[in-house]
Formats: structure tokens, C-alpha cells, sequence
């Protein structure tokens, strides 16, 4: 590779090469080390002392929760954008497609600020949800709707250009052939997108388990109730507890790694790529 | 949110395509009601109707109230605040992000995989955890801040503070907008300049960059776009001074807990106005993109 351009002077290559590696270490690598110095920086049994604490525990558990609820719900969303989108020729397509992504251009505090707006004492259906004892807001239901809301294009927007490149010609074969139609989905359909299926849930589960402004806004804070881990993360440093503030932070960056090597494998492996998402 | 840059030329490309079934041929394909019912239902029951009550309720504050609490001396601060810091993050993500791109396109060097494969952390690191952490490398006594701090630089709790989040926040869009359009750069283009007599920064200038621009700009606006929302990355490092370190979407934050929902909705909503601003002027510049290799 470096050969196609003789003309760069081995110093020049040095140079730049360096220039990069300082800004990935700065930038990129220094703050991970950094969470995970942090928290071990009192020793392991400090270190497990934060994990096992029954609020820790509760924001843990929380964050399992919103995240089993909210990612299941985007993958049967974007399997049935993908496949009205994909399979159909329609009027008003692209329309369609640009609000699928719209939220992720909406900034997570205002994800957050429409559902108060909405479900809050102060808001629309407020009174007639206080009136029935019905809790929106400040409890788990409202942390999933703005976790589903900030989430909501990742597994769409992977499957769409993938099954659109696909065409129909498999799903039109095999219902020809007397499948029926849910059969299609499930044998024909199914295996073809199952990596971009796999790498849409990743990010969309990474997202969902890592949000922090949107359910930050709707949440409420209330410890080992409406407490998620990256809450939990944010209660814990502004308590100056900073060693308890890193542990629980290392779990959520061991879930980014985690999210990472699984992603780079995926592209790695079987070629997939979000970037080809053909 | 990677999945921004790319698919969403490829799915332009893909809606674009010239209909080669025309309505009279019905597909044989079932489902359509179905999927195409529960689409459009969970759109507008999560998407839709929550934005347009934001809408409504701005509405219903009336012109002048709207004004008065939305332009009000603090909020105009934190427009302020968090623009110029989102561009200032945006710039130097575009010369180092380049930078990097270029690196991982066209040299070999030992680690390069992994490092590239790192470039997604953002995207994949909770807010939050990147928030504590850029804190805890700048703040005075931190590894990187106790060197600034004898040089009179403080970073940690000042808009140099929020630019550092929002460029860490942004570097995987410009890296990733670039890197594949960068690849393609034919080098015998190049190799021809060269032997010409041009000179290498010659090459780059009238050659290379001219080629990337778009997929740059591309890479640029989706970093302004992402970067001016952003709130769990920058409120920990931003010291959070009305007037001085305060960004728009911790504003919005502040005038909630304070019940002042008016404030709240109408920040809100100009916050809301300017992203839909940003995704006009990424579709402007995909279709510009697109007319261009058109020809």
C-alpha cells in the first residue's frame, strides 16, 4: 500500500503516522485505560464492594430490563419497516425512510423532554394517568419509551438497504413454490439478513443499555428504583465517590468492547459490513 | 448512529431507483398491510405524536412568550456555548480525522486493525462513561491536566472542556465518512500528477481533496449534528456555569427540574428546528454528492 505513492518521503509517512497515533491515544485510548485505572485504583476488594451494593445491583438489573424490553421491540420494528419498505413499491418511500431516522437527530434531552411533555403532572395526559394510578413517568414505562425513541432507527436502518439490495427474486421463488408466506420469512428471508439482523442489535443494544440524557430527563433518579447504570454511574461521581462511579462505568465499557470485538469480528468474518450494508 | 453516514446514502441510492414495476403488477409478496400497518402505528406512537406535543405545546406559549423564554439572555448564552464548541470539535475532527483516515487508507503499520477498529468506540461507549472519564484525564490533577495546568490551561469545567467531549464524540463520522471514499481515490491519478511535477501537498490539494470534499462535509455536518445534542459526554466536563460553560441541552435539563416547562419546551424546540436544519443541509449535500458522480 505504501509503495503507491513513492514520492512520500519515509519521514513524511513517520510523521503522519505518528500525528494519527497520538490523536487515537489521546482521544480513544486514554480515556478507556482511564476508566478502568480509576476504578481499580483502591484495589479489587473496593472494586467488588461497588458491583455487589444492592443500588448497583438494582441499576444493573434495571438496565437488563429496559434493554430485554426495548431491543426486541426495534428488531420486530425494523423487520417490518425493513420488509414494507423493501419488498414494495409505494409512494412517499423516502418520506418514510427519512423519519425512521429522524430520531437520531434529535438531541437525547429532548427525547427525553417529550415524553414528560406528554405523561408528566404537567403534561397532556398527566392528570387522567394521576387520577387512575398510573406511573409513566418517573418509573420503568417512561425509561423504556425514551430508550425505544433514541433507539428506534438502529435495527431498521441495517436491514433496509440490506434486503432492498436482496430484491425479491428468493421470497418470490419459494412462494411460488407453495410456501406460505411466514414460512418465506423464516426460511428464506431470515438467513439472508441474519448477520445485518445481528449487527443492528448489537448497536441498538449498546445504545439501549448505554442511554444516558433521554432517560436521565424521564427517570427521575430515584436510587434502586428508576435507576439505570449510567444514572447510577452519574449519582455515584457527583457524590464524589469516584472509585464506585468508575466500577460501574468499567461494566458498561466492558460492554463497548464487548460490543466492538463482536462487531469488527462480524465485519471481519463474514464480510458483513454497515459500511457496504449491501 | 454509525450506520448514519453510510446507509443513509446507500438507502438514498436505493429509494431512488427507477421503479421498473409499474403498479399494475401486483407482487406476489404478502404482508404489505401488515408490516407496512405496525410501521407507520409504532412511528407515530413513539415518533410522531411525542415530537408534535412539543410542537403544540410550543404553539400554545404564544409569539412573544416563545421569544422571551426561548431567546432569553441565558439561553442565547448557551446557543452560543454549544455551537461554537460543536464547530471548534467539528474543525479539528476534520483536519485529525482525516489525518487518521489517511493513515488506516494508505499506510501499514503495526496495531493498525485494532486501532481502527477502536475509531467505533464512541459510538459504542455510553456517554456517561466517556463524560466521567475525559473528566477525570483533565481535570487539574488528572494524567493529562496536571501537565496543562502549570502552562495556565484549564481544560475540565470550560468550553475547552466541551470541545474535547464533542471531538471525541465526533471523530468516528468524519473517520468513517472518509475512510471508504478515500479508498477509492484511483492512484494513478495521482502517480500522473506526480510524474508531471506536481508536488505531494500539490497532489493533495488539487487531486485528493477535491474527491473527498463531499464525503468530509458529509462526515462534518453529521458531527455538528450529533454534537449539538449531545449532553451526557459534555455536562460532566463542562463545569455547567450559566453564562460561561452551560450548553442548550443542559439548559433544558436545568429549566425542567425547575418546573419551568415553558423554557424547557421552547429551548426545546429550537434545539429540535436546528437538527432538522442539520439533516437538510446532510440530505443537500448527499444529493450534490450524488449528482456528482452522476456525471
Amino acid at each position: 500500500m505504501s509503495a503507491r505513492l513513492p514520492n512520500h518521503s519515509l519521514a513524511v509517512r513517520r510523521l503522519l503516522i505518528l500525528g494519527a497515533l497520538v490523536f487515537i491515544g489521546f482521544f480513544l485510548v486514554l480515556p478507556l485505560v482511564a476508566v478502568f485505572a480509576e476504578a481499580l485504583s483502591k484495589g479489587f476488594a473496593t472494586y467488588g464492594a461497588a458491583l455487589v451494593e444492592p443500588d448497583a445491583i438494582s441499576a444493573i438489573k434495571l438496565t437488563l430490563l429496559v434493554a430485554a424490553i426495548s431491543v426486541p421491540l426495534n428488531v420486530v420494528f425494523g423487520l417490518c419497516a425493513a420488509w414494507a419498505i423493501a419488498k414494495f413499491d409505494f409512494r412517499g418511500k423516502s418520506v418514510l425512510v427519512t423519519l425512521i431516522d429522524l430520531p437520531f437527530s434529535i438531541s437525547p434531552v429532548v427525547a427525553g423532554l417529550v415524553y414528560v411533555l406528554l405523561f408528566g403532572a404537567q403534561g397532556w395526559a398527566g392528570p387522567w394517568l394521576i387520577d387512575h394510578g398510573v406511573r409513566i413517568i418517573f418509573a420503568v414505562p417512561s425509561i423504556v419509551l425514551a430508550t425505544v425513541l433514541v433507539t428506534f432507527p438502529f435495527v431498521a436502518r441495517e436491514l433496509i438497504p440490506l434486503m432492498q439490495e436482496q430484491g425479491r427474486n428468493d421470497e418470490e421463488a419459494a412462494l411460488a413454490l407453495g410456501a406460505s408466506g411466514f414460512r418465506t420469512f423464516l426460511r428464506v428471508t431470515l438467513p439472508n439478513i441474519r448477520w445485518g439482523l445481528l449487527y443492528g442489535v448489537l448497536l441498538c443494544n449498546a445504545r439501549a443499555m448505554g442511554e444516558f440524557g433521554a432517560v436521565s430527563v424521564v427517570s427521575g433518579h430515584l436510587r434502586g428504583l428508576t435507576n439505570t447504570m449510567p444514572l447510577h454511574v452519574e449519582i455515584l461521581y457527583n457524590e464524589y465517590n469516584f472509585v464506585a462511579a468508575f466500577a460501574v462505568a468499567s461494566l458498561l465499557a466492558l460492554l463497548a468492547l464487548v460490543t466492538l470485538v463482536l462487531k469488527t469480528s462480524l465485519e471481519w468474518k463474514f464480510g458483513y459490513s454497515h459500511r457496504s450494508a449491501r | 448512529m454509525e450506520i448514519a453516514l453510510s446507509s443513509q446514502l446507500q438507502m438514498q441510492a436505493v429509494i431512488e431507483r427507477p421503479r421498473r414495476r409499474r403498479r399494475s403488477r401486483k407482487s406476489i409478496i404478502p404482508g404489505f398491510g401488515l408490516t407496512m400497518g405496525f410501521t407507520l402505528a409504532w412511528l407515530s406512537l413513539i415518533v410522531l405524536i411525542p415530537l408534535s406535543a412539543l410542537f403544540l405545546r410550543a404553539a400554545g406559549l404564544g409569539w412573544s412568550e416563545f421569544l422571551a423564554v426561548g431567546f432569553s439572555e441565558r439561553a442565547m448564552a448557551a446557543y452560543r456555548i454549544s455551537f461554537g464548541t460543536v464547530l471548534a470539535a467539528a474543525v479539528i475532527n476534520g483536519v485529525f480525522g482525516l489525518l487518521t483516515a489517511w493513515v488506516f487508507v494508505r499506510y501499514e503499520f503495526p496495531g493498525k486493525r485494532v486501532l481502527n477498529a477502536m475509531v467505533d468506540l464512541p459510538f459504542a461507549l455510553p456517554t456517561a462513561v466517556a463524560g466521567i472519564a475525559l473528566t477525570a484525564l483533565y481535570s487539574p490533577n488528572g494524567w493529562v491536566g496536571r501537565f496543562l495546568e502549570p502552562l495556565g490551561i484549564k481544560v475540565a469545567y470550560t468550553p475547552i472542556g466541551i470541545t474535547i467531549a464533542l471531538i471525541f464524540i465526533g471523530l468516528p463520522f468524519i473517520v468513517r465518512s472518509v475512510e471508504p471514499v478515500l479508498a477509492d481515490v484511483r492512484v494513478d491519478v495521482e502517480d500522473a500528477a506526480l510524474s508531471l511535477g506536481a508536488r505531494p501537498w500539490q497532489v493533495f490539494a488539487r487531486v485528493i481533496l477535491p474527491a473527498i470534499m463531499p464525503a468530509l462535509l458529509t462526515g462534518f455536518a453529521l458531527a455538528l449534528a450529533r454534537g449539538i445534542g449531545e449532553y451526557g459526554s459534555v455536562i460532566f466536563i463542562a463545569g455547567n456555569m450559566p453564562f460561561k460553560s452551560e450548553i442548550a441541552p443542559l439548559l433544558i435539563v436545568t429549566q425542567l427540574e425547575q418546573y419551568d416547562y415553558a423554557a424547557a419546551t421552547a429551548i426545546a424546540t429550537v434545539m429540535l428546528l436546528a437538527s432538522f436544519a442539520m439533516l437538510l443541509v446532510i440530505n443537500g449535500i448527499q444529493a450534490w454528492t450524488r449528482r456528482k458522480v452522476d456525471q
